[in-house]
């Protein structure tokens, strides 16, 4: 059984069809590094296999628990670190929200500012508190929309354990990125979407790690 | 479960914010002094019109209230994270449409007392019957408002939209509200309409809840 499954998905924005019969499969387990040009279709891609927008044609099909992180941090405002991450545990049906909330923010180093309003955090902040949010249910599936864009140096180095750490547990991860040779590093997997198609999806090579250009060369549009 | 962890976190956002409660107390109670001092109207007059001006300002204040429903969750796109949640959509719609009802229902009783004071109207007499009309009617605003609330999430004059597709439906509701509240605070009440308000409640309420999943995710 695969944890991810795109069938022929396409997805039209009026009469643009911003992806044109998408498929993909991952594995349990397995680090997905999600590729592609400016309006390729990673997002809409990944806001698809999220829930948050429905296919126009095709199927998909998800299992396990989810955590998600879009280009906004989806922390509210007005609410407290502790309170942001409580009110989502409580959401993800955790039996002891506030003490998985607790460990959350130890882990990403924001316990001693836990009761501080979101709003008034610095953006390294909010930033680590998005991602504590995303992984604060232990997701079997993660799914992740250029998860290391504007990320200052600490929220890297969190992302990055958490990552680690969830890849040693078994979840699976798909990650949208354009930082190929740092996405390179992470994945088992690749898929190089152009012009909504995808156009390559298996295994990293070698290759693919010692020249991040390698894939556009052999599989993509070079002409462009 | 979900639906109450929703409605929590917005009843303490708004009070933290209040961004919807001030703008909504503040109007109903302009609107009530300004009527009263507008017209000239002998006691039998007002008792007339009692139903229907309380209403006309309920339902306005009602809108202010629905509006920030779902736009509360435009700002760092939480709505995403929320509908990308384990939480079901119907969860989500619940404890949203609590939590503005829990806030009309605050303004509405605070607006009763100056109601009263400025048109000398008893509205004492006949409190739990007029709670129960108020309950059911403001249950209705809510769960309508909170439906339209997430149509009109991203469209970009949404403050605008709402009223529009709002109103035209709360029309029959209104209707039974308005004439039930007259009848009530004239001491002549004809509970009938409760009927109405009950049956509005419980098909806009179904309808909401199937409807809200096609209405979130586009």
């Amino acid at each position: 059984m695969h944890a991810v499954a795109a069938d022929g998905v396409w997805k039209y924005f009026g009469d643009y069809p911003a992806l044109r019969g998408a498929s993909l499969e991952v594995a349990p387990g397995a680090c997905v590094a999600l590729i592609g040009r400016n309006g390729a279709g990673k997002t809409t891609l990944l806001r698809i296999l999220a829930g948050l927008s429905r296919p126009s044609k095709g199927a998909i099909s998800i299992h396990g628990r989810m955590g998600y992180l879009g280009h906004g941090i989806g922390v509210y405002d007005d609410l407290s670190a502790i309170e942001n991450l409580t009110l989502f545990g409580r959401l993800a049906g955790l039996s002891k929200p506030k003490e998985s909330a607790n460990a959350a923010l130890e882990h990403v180093g924001l316990a001693r500012v836990k009761d501080g309003l979101a709003r008034e955090f610095s953006r390294g902040m909010r930033q680590r508190l998005a991602i504590s949010r995303a992984f604060l249910h232990n997701p079997e599936l993660l799914l992740l929309d250029e998860p290391f864009t504007s990320l200052d140096d600490r929220a890297v180095a969190v992302l990055q354990k958490l990552l680690s750490d969830a890849r040693a547990r078994g979840s699976t991860i798909v990650m949208s990125t354009h930082q190929i040779r740092e996405a390179m590093e992470l994945a088992s997997d690749v898929a190089l979407l152009e012009r909504g198609r995808m156009i390559f999806a298996g295994p990293r090579s070698s290759e693919m790690l010692l020249d991040p250009g390698w894939l556009y060369r052999t599989y993509g549009d070079v002409k462009e | 479960m979900a639906a109450l962890a929703i409605a929590g976190k917005d009843l303490r956002t708004e009070w933290r914010t209040k961004e919807s409660i001030n703008a909504s107390v503040s109007f109903s109670w302009v609107i009530l002094v300004l009527f009263s001092f507008a017209f000239d109207l002998d006691r039998e007059e007002k008792l007339a019109l009692s139903g229907g001006l309380l209403w006309l300002v309920y339902a306005f204040a009602g809108a202010l209230i629905v509006n920030r429903s779902f736009a509360r969750e435009v700002p760092n796109d939480c709505l995403d994270v929320l509908v990308a949640s384990p939480a079901p959509g119907w969860a989500i719609f619940l404890g949203k449409a609590v939590a503005c009802f829990a806030l009309l229902m605050t303004v509405e009783l605070i607006s009763l007392p100056v109601f009263g004071l400025f048109y000398n109207i008893n509205w004492t007499a006949a409190f739990f019957p007029l709670l129960l009309v108020i309950a059911l009617a403001t249950w209705g605003i809510t769960v309508v408002g909170t439906a339209f609330s997430a149509v009109t999430v991203n469209v970009r004059l949404r403050e605008l939209m709402l009223p529009v597709l709002l109103y035209p439906l709360l029309i029959p509701m209104l209707i039974g509200a308005m004439e039930m509240t007259t009848g009530l605070l004239n001491g002549n009440a004809v509970m009938s309409d409760i009927r109405l308000l009950i049956v509005f409640d419980a098909i806009f309420t179904s309808l909401a809840i199937y409807l809200i999943d096609f209405i979130l995710v586009i």
